[in-house]
């Protein structure tokens, strides 16, 4: 899937959680980006965390940082 | 199973507490009070002569057929206009009784033609009857009466006519249409022996008449009867199965001759229908046998060579060592499959667990995923499960219906005409449609407020809602305490409260004046039981999810769950998406809405499957395709669904399809997606098996083979045999025993078997022991999830914004006649209501742009471009336009975007940015696609193959 459109699905989901506390909406993109998201779109959230130019919003981006850690842990 | 007529009690019974106990002919029979006479008497199997009453519609005491005589009364009244009394003694067989009947049945004879060796209704005919009952032997004023004799028959409706000449004015069909369907299209017409029945002086056809059959099951002559009966006689035997339409899930009675359907007749015993039906369910049931039906498996290399027919297992093999090869090559996750909410339970449980099983990952999704996905996520968020909270019936007792997003009137028919009972009787409505749908006004129902908003600020409208209710002190207090999570609320009270979701604030975004939209919010809150209907209207959206739990708040807030009257209600659009859902066929969940990654629940089917299950969620319809697109996702396996005219932005679903290298199509009829398919497997209509499907009120009901599968294998079968090439052995005998395994799986489920089906007839979900006749009413003591859970839902308006190469918005939606994307209802003779998908804009744009009634426009968006006719209506508001989506040459989809739900990804479908102008030509789209419908469609040895 093209990293632009998964960059925007992400940040559609952050936007939606985005009256929440700075910290709950990561946990809450996150958790939902686990829940519902197949191993191969989120595979591919490393490789948009890698290119500094996709418009990521800053939740998204940090939800992604989030999952990835708990994956390489 | 032999013929039987329905039994008929005479008048509608009452359920009740309270009983009257009485002697009719010496025997002691109770009933509920309020019960009358003649129906006392039916219900203690005699039967008194009748023929103004029928149990469909209330007494009407005007044929003096039914008269009894009542120890300590004067006269003979009339049994079916009066109550049962408690200590009655009624006498309905006595020779001046007789008498009497005699001379009434004499008047109708004499004024009847005596036409019945050849009439159609002979057999199933009431005058026959009761003139067989009272013994009539001459007519004393000569048989011809010929008053109606020469009239013409009205032969304008395509299932039914109209013979004047053998009505007895008995006036049924008029109160059918008036209290059962609620049109109103009949009149008795003149006086006395002059009276007729008339569709308000036109023909059927061009009357408001809505051909839901009400009429034609009422009338106990051959004066209205099915055109199938006419011409092939009346049945001989019937069985019992469900509607595979709407998600309402009528229950019909298929009546036949051997194995060919005579007609539809909906059954009084279904619990969702009541006796009552529309159009596609009682009439267009003819696709099943149509010539285009593919019956035999077929295969080809590429898509552009012609089709090969094959053997089942010639397919099979194919198939499976296609779809091994794929594995092979790109990897276990490289395939997947889509079940169909057309399909039963049983059928949509064996494929994913196919799926899930027998490929090894948890691709698999459902057509639910373009409709009420959404429902899914916000209810279950909100109240613990993803299920709408009442039984149908339970309207009857809703003071105050707010109507979201749904146009029940075309798409729910059957559950519009119970709606618009209670209307009638003084329930209030509102309407929040940017389209003035029919219920806004129609005979003898006005909604209070038509909230007519714009299209995609459906969040910003019910926050308004709440916001009125929590600034006015119109929360419901002790309710929210008890039942709610009390954190969550003050929270969400809160945000509702802050004054960008006043009414005043969200009239820009959403064109509601804000006094309007006070008074339906204090209605709602404040009107006694409130309920809330819906459809997809609210989830096609890309706040989809948020409007769903938007409205659950509302609910919650104002005490309206967990009891008859009130709750938050999907209108299921296909018969089976709630039942698709409850199966496990979105690709995070397994049966019964558990997360794949719970480890108990993924043990349980491990060791009853055998295998060992991911527990990673799987890709959803969109998601393949973007993966198809990328190379990545390479063989699926489609069963009943026809993604490439369904599914948004048709160029990108076809693209998706063009780049795997083998697409199964399991289908009736060689589909738009069949065009881009390698191996097609026929499909089974829903007469062709056994299975349950289960409606938007959670009612699974029995669907019951009346004949053989014309292609020689039911669905489920198909996938069973296609399983087992892929060396993943499922076995079962009958359908009874996969809904044991669903049974054993799938709490919600556990006490569910054909056995208890058979013998209750339905049961609504959650049926276990805790609850074993099932579950009409839901959260009623606590919410499934414990306490219901306040979410907060900002409005964020969609990317999906007019400017000045878009300037119209374009919504969709359905009409009565026309199923979805049309494959069984163009196959009937429903396409006389309506034989191509039209363009309705307001007169204000269409003189904008010069555009007249009838021309051919031109649709653009960003996504593509179709031609279709323009209707000039008032039912839009300036700005924004509609149209239908039955007919693929339309191809409304090529226009709509690849938005889509923030939380599951369900399209847009209901906003897209367009600009209308008048064409002399078809789209470059729509003229390839017609080429593409011939090129793509051949099969080797057969001249033509029509879709
Ligand atoms: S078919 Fe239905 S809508 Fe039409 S006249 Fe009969 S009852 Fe009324
Ligand atoms: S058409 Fe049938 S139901 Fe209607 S008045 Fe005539 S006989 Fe009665
Ligand atoms: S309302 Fe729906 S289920 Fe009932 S007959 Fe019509 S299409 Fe079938
Ligand atoms: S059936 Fe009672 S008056 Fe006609």
């Amino acid at each position: 899937m093209s990293n632009d459109k998964l960059a925007y699905m992400a940040n559609q989901i952050a936007t939606n959680f985005r009256s929440m506390p700075e910290q709950e909406a990561i946990a809450a993109t996150a958790e939902h980006i686990r829940l519902f998201w197949s191993p191969s779109m989120r595979a591919e959230m490393e490789g948009i965390l890698r290119k500094p130019d996709t418009q990521l919003s800053a939740v998204a981006r940090a939800a992604f940082t989030q999952l990835s850690t708990v994956k390489t842990k | 199973m032999t013929f039987v007529r329905d039994r008929d009690f005479g008048t509608p019974l009452r359920p009740g507490a309270n009983t009257v106990t009485l002697r009719i002919d010496g025997r002691s029979v109770t009933v509920a009070g309020g019960t009358s006479v003649m129906a006392a008497a039916m219900q203690a199997g005699m039967s008194i002569p009748k023929l103004c009453a029928t149990d469909m519609v209330e007494a009407f005491g005007s044929c003096r057929l039914c008269l009894v005589e009542i120890d300590g009364r004067r006269g003979t009244p009339a049994s079916c206009t009066t109550p049962a009394e408690d200590g009655m003694v009624v006498h309905t067989q006595t020779d001046r009784l007789a008498k009497l009947r005699k001379g009434v049945m004499e008047l109708y004879i004499s004024d009847h033609p005596l036409d019945c060796l050849t009439c159609s209704a002979n057999g199933d005919c009431e005058l026959q009857d009761v003139a067989g009952a009272v013994g009539l032997r001459d007519v004393r004023y000569g048989y011809d009466g010929d008053k109606h004799r020469q009239e013409p028959k009205d032969e304008s409706n395509p299932y039914f006519t109209f013979d004047s000449s053998k009505c007895i004015v008995c006036s049924r069909c008029v109160r059918a249409c008036e209290e059962v369907q609620g049109t109103f299209a009949l009149t008795i017409e003149g006086r006395g022996l002059d009276s007729k029945v008339s569709p308000g002086g036109v023909d059927f056809l061009g009357s408001e008449c809505v051909s839901c059959g009400a009429c034609v099951q009422a009338c106990p002559t051959a004066t209205l009867n099915e055109k199938s009966v006419i011409q092939m006689g009346t049945p001989t035997r019937s069985v019992v199965t469900t509607c595979a339409y709407c998600g309402v899930g009528c229950s019909f009675r298929a009546e036949m001759q051997g194995d060919r359907v005579v007609r539809m007749v909906p059954s009084k015993d279904g619990k969702a229908n009541e006796g009552h039906s529309c159009v596609k369910g009682r009439f267009a049931w003819g696709y099943a046998t149509h010539s285009d039906r593919i019956r035999k498996p077929m295969i080809r290399a590429r898509i552009s060579d012609p089709w090969r027919e094959v053997t089942w297992e010639e397919a099979f093999a194919h198939a499976a060592s296609e779809f091994r090869r794929i594995q092979a090559q790109y990897g276990r996750d490289s395939i997947g499959g889509i079940t169909s909410s057309r399909c039963t339970n049983e059928e949509v449980f064996v494929l994913q667990k196919l799926i899930r099983a027998g490929f090894g990952n948890n691709n698999v999704d459902t057509c639910a995923r373009v409709c009420h996905s959404p429902t899914g996520y916000g209810l279950k968020q909100t109240f613990g499960t993803s299920a709408g909270t009442q039984d149908f019936r339970s309207v009857e007792k809703a003071d105050v219906v707010l109507l979201i997003g749904a146009n029940p009137t075309d798409g729910h028919p059957v559950f519009a005409s119970r709606l618009k009972k209670r209307l009638r009787q003084g329930a209030q409505l509102i309407v929040a449609d940017p389209r003035r749908i029919d219920l806004v006004k129609s005979p003898h129902v006005a909604a209070a407020h038509h909230l007519q908003l714009l299209p995609g600020t459906n969040v910003a409208l019910v926050n308004a809602l709440a916001h009125v209710v929590v600034t006015e002190g119109l929360v419901k207090e002790d309710y929210v305490r008890e039942r709610c999570d009390l954190e969550a609320f003050e929270h969400w009270a809160r945000f509702i409260a802050q004054d960008q979701n006043s009414p005043e604030a969200t009239e820009s975004a959403t064109g509601v004046p804000a006094r309007e939209l006070r008074a339906a919010a204090r209605l709602y809150a404040s009107g006694g039981n409130a309920a809330i209907y819906y459809g997809l209207g609210v989830t096609e959206h890309s706040q989809g999810s948020t409007t769903v739990m938007a409205m659950a708040n509302l609910a919650m807030a104002t005490g309206n769950i967990g009891r008859e009257g009130v709750g938050v209600n999907p209108l299921r659009g296909q018969n089976n998406v709630q039942g698709s859902c409850d199966m496990g066929s979105f690709p995070h969940e397994f049966s019964g809405y558990r997360h794949v990654s719970d480890d108990a629940t993924r043990e349980m089917f491990e060791s009853l499957w055998g295998v060992d299950l991911s527990d990673e969620p799987g890709l959803r319809i969109p998601n393949m395709l973007d993966e198809a697109v990328g190379g990545r996702f390479k063989g699926i396996y489609i069963q009943g669904e026809d993604i490439a005219q369904s599914d948004p932005n048709t160029k990108h679903v076809t693209a998706g399809l063009e780049a795997m290298e083998c697409v199964i199509v399991h289908d009736l009829f060689l589909n738009e997606t069949a065009k881009y398919a390698h191996v097609f497997f026929p499909g089974s209509s829903f007469l062709e098996k056994d299975g349950t499907f289960t409606n938007a009120e959670r009612r699974i009901n029995r669907v019951r083979k009346v004949m053989e599968p014309l292609a020689g294998l039911a669905d489920w079968e198909v996938t069973l045999r296609f399983a087992q090439a892929l060396g993943f052995a499922m076995k079962y005998e009958h359908p009874a025993q996969i809904m044991d395994e669903i049974a054993r799986l799938t709490p919600t489920f556990a006490g569910v078997s054909y056995e208890k089906l058979d013998a209750l007839g339905s049961v609504q979900w959650p049926c276990n022991d805790a609850a074993p006749l099932g579950t009409p009413i839901m959260h009623s003591e606590r919410f499934v999830r414990g306490k219901g859970r306040f979410m907060i839902t900002e409005f964020v308006p969609t990317d999906e914004r007019t400017g000045p190469r878009f300037p119209l918005l374009l919504t969709t939606g359905r009409i009565l006649s026309q199923y979805n994307v049309g494959a069984q209802t163009r196959r009937t003779a429903n396409n006389v209501w309506h034989d191509e998908d039209v363009l309705e804009i307001h007169p204000f744009d269409a003189e904008n742009r010069g555009v007249r009634d009838g021309d051919l426009v031109a649709l653009a968006s960003r996504s593509g471009e179709v031609s279709l006719r323009a209707r000039i209506s008032e039912r839009m508001q300036p700005g924004v336009v509609y149209t239908t989506f039955h007919h693929p040459m339309t191809g409304a989809n090529v226009v709509t975007t690849d938005y889509s739900d923030w939380a599951t990804n369900c399209p847009e479908y209901k906003v897209t940015a367009v600009e209308v102008r008048r064409t002399n030509h078809l789209s470059d789209w729509q003229e390839s696609d017609m080429e593409s419908g011939v090129s793509l469609r051949r099969i080797a040895g057969r001249a033509d193959a029509a879709e």
